[in-house]
């Protein structure tokens, strides 16, 4: 079982977003980039899978800052290998990115025929959660998405896979593989790596690298950003004094005046 | 058995589970009387499957692989108490138990997850708690005197004063680092901090066992303290402190290091004119494990409190060197709900009650951590309306108030 990890480098909001001088796009000066929430529930299902019934793992990202810390930790937690595609251009989409991806994964020897490729459902940078159904059209293999538990039979060659909907429903599906998943959270919380064992990874494995040239298709996305704004303010919210019954009564008023009650 | 090292000086060589009881730092344990003064004294001591005493007899026999198979390590809150108990004086917390709790994170099939983000935030961000490290000096805009930061201003200065994460982000730590700078200014002190080059010293990341992390931060710290010149580092951190005192001469760390209770302390005379403002508050002081067991710091707060004109100082049953934990150190202030769940007693819980037993109405402390897990704690048990948590200095910069 080969299975194929998506990976992407997002904005790390622990920094405040700046807006870089031409107004479409993130200064990135100050900013750091930081590993997909999902896209690391992703891996993590990937590794639990291959602990469970062996296979390979092999980690795949597009160039970043900061992308080779997490290609990195990916092996030092047990991917068996790590793929970076050099050189895309500044501001790839998220439509350009898959169609980059999807010929590496079909293209790269011990990739191509993979059993699994698994990515987040989302990004915050791809919150309509194109990546993983974008991946599954350009390499015509199936799709599903909001995937909370993923269990592979090699001898069937047919997964069965949770996906969650809306209101607390759940779904099991059978999907024939190979086939495209995205993951909404693993099983388990992603592993801890203590930074000794990166380390000790750093100095003993390598990221291997293929580069993007001749697989750009200028022109795919449709799409083009035309302006970033921050968030307008909102008005601040009001503290209700008084006592319990005062401040009771005091609500319901103001409910009852916007025509809530 | 697995390969984890410690450093513990810079002549010594390496310490490791499989050369400890040859090790020069290690081969003390050959010594252990099987007393087990450790595991009566430890605040966790009773939920232990493995209490430092069995530990050593397991590590004796052989017999290891049980140890780290078992959670049990993950109850140390590294509070000293074992190893200042010890009548054989075997570095317990010092170098035996990161050791083996090293391995027993290993072994975790899932380690718990505040704990998990605290390590991850602190290796990526410099703090436990994921605040942006451009911010870490924000606090300072608060403060009514002036506070050098030594990247805009690189002057050599006397005082260099290393904040630390929970003084420089937590809202409570922000009102003991504003009455710091305070104090400092009252004594004419020449003082400047790191600003946002600082980053946490690490300390509680050494004692977890998860000492890559805890040598990324040392390396880090101490290449920016080469970057300027000043005469003594002054912290607000007790687990800093420690960590400059007992573990940062490994990577070559010479400067004279003071925690700001004791530093205050020695300017005691100076301070006593200027504190004019009656505080009519009952004062329990909790010694911190770093400060007191670790350092024998007991009778520096205390004459600090008993200079504040009104303040009554009682005393806990359990003080100076039998003072119980507040459960923060060795990671513990990221296990909380860890503990929960396995239904273990919070130790600030235990602590606090104690403190109001005492007829107390400020439980008065030194490290950091305290502020919020006392304060916790006292909501908790509703005993917020029954008593505060005050710093030391927070106290003395109220007492400077008229």
């Amino acid at each position: 079982m080969n299975i194929v990890v998506v990976l992407r480098m997002v904005p790390d909001v622990v920094e405040e977003l700046e807006i870089a001088p031409d107004g479409k796009s993130l200064d990135l000066e100050f900013g750091r980039m930081v590993l997909s929430e999902s896209d690391d529930h992703a891996l993590e299902q990937a590794l639990l899978i291959k602990e469970r019934m062996g296979g390979t793992v092999t980690a795949v990202a597009l160039e970043a800052p900061e992308v080779d810390e997490v290609l990195f930790s990916a092996l030092a937690k047990g991917a068996d290998r790590t793929l970076k595609i050099t050189g895309p251009k500044e501001g790839v989409t998220t439509r350009e990115a898959a169609h980059i991806i999807a010929q590496v994964i079909a293209s790269e020897p011990g990739l191509r025929g993979a059993d699994l490729v698994l990515t987040g459902t989302q990004a915050i940078n791809d919150l309509d959660g194109l990546m993983a159904p974008l991946l599954s059209q350009e390499l015509s293999l199936p799709f599903l998405g909001i995937v909370t538990g993923l269990l592979p039979d090699f001898a069937t060659r047919i997964a069965s896979a949770t996906k969650e909907y809306p209101r607390g429903v759940r779904a099991e599906f059978e999907v024939a593989l190979p086939a495209v998943f995205g993951i909404q959270a693993a099983e388990k919380p992603p592993r801890y790596v203590p930074v000794a064992k990166v380390r000790a990874v750093m100095k003993s494995q390598k990221i291997d690298c293929v580069p993007s040239a001749g697989m750009e298709e200028p022109g795919l996305s449709l799409l083009q950003v035309l302006e970033i704004t921050k968030p307008e303010p909102s008005a601040h919210s009001e503290i209700l004094e008084g006592s319990v019954q005062q401040a009771a009564c005091a609500l319901c008023g103001i409910l009852a005046e916007r025509g809530l009650l | 058995m697995g390969g984890a090292t410690l450093t513990v000086g810079s002549s010594s060589p390496e310490v490791s589970l499989e050369n400890i009881l040859h090790h020069p730092k290690g081969r003390d344990l050959l010594t252990c009387i099987q007393c087990g003064l450790c595991a009566g004294t430890c605040p966790y001591g009773e939920v232990m499957a493995y209490p430092p005493r069995r530990i050593i007899a397991m590590l004796r026999a052989g017999m290891m692989e049980r140890v780290l198979a078992s959670e049990s390590l993950l109850a140390c809150v590294a509070c000293y108490s074992c190893m200042a108990k010890c009548p054989r004086n075997i570095q317990l917390t010092e170098v035996l138990l990161p050791l083996v709790k090293e391995q027993v994170f290993l072994n975790l099939s899932q380690l718990p997850a505040e704990l998990h983000k605290a390590l991850d935030n602190t290796l990526r961000y410099g703090n436990p708690m994921a605040e942006s490290p451009r911010k870490r000096a924000a606090w300072i805009k608060t403060v009514d005197v002036p506070v050098r930061i030594l990247a805009e201003d690189p002057r050599p200065v006397d005082v260099l004063w290393f904040v630390e994460c929970q003084n420089s982000y937590h809202p409570r730590g922000q009102d003991i680092s504003r009455a710091t700078a305070k104090l400092f200014h009252v004594l004419g002190i020449d003082f400047a901090i790191l600003g946002n080059e600082e980053k946490c010293a690490g300390e509680c990341a050494r004692l977890l066992g998860v000492t890559g992390l805890f040598e990324t931060l040392m390396d880090y710290n101490m290449a920016i303290f080469s970057k300027y010149h000043f005469k003594r580092i002054v912290t607000s951190g007790a687990h800093a402190y420690d960590a400059f005192t007992h573990q940062y001469a490994a990577a070559g760390f010479t400067y004279a290091a003071e925690h700001t209770t004791p530093f205050f302390a020695a300017y005691l005379e100076q301070l006593k004119p200027h504190l004019t403002h009656k505080l009519p508050y009952a004062v329990t002081y909790h010694d911190s494990c770093c400060l007191g067991r670790h350092n024998g710091f007991y009778e520096q707060p205390r004459s600090l409190l008993r200079a504040i004109p009104g303040v009554k100082l009682l005393e806990m049953p359990h003080n100076r060197i039998n003072a119980i934990c507040c459960g923060g150190g060795g990671g513990g202030m990221w296990l909380d709900t860890y503990y929960k769940a396995k239904g273990y007693e919070r130790l600030s819980e235990r602590r606090v009650k104690e403190a109001v037993a005492t007829g107390a109405d400020v439980i008065a402390v030194s490290c950091p951590y305290e502020i919020s897990r006392f304060e916790d704690a006292l909501k908790v048990l509703g005993y917020e309306k029954k008593m505060i948590v005050r710093d030391v200095v927070e106290l003395l910069s109220e007492a400077m108030e008229v």
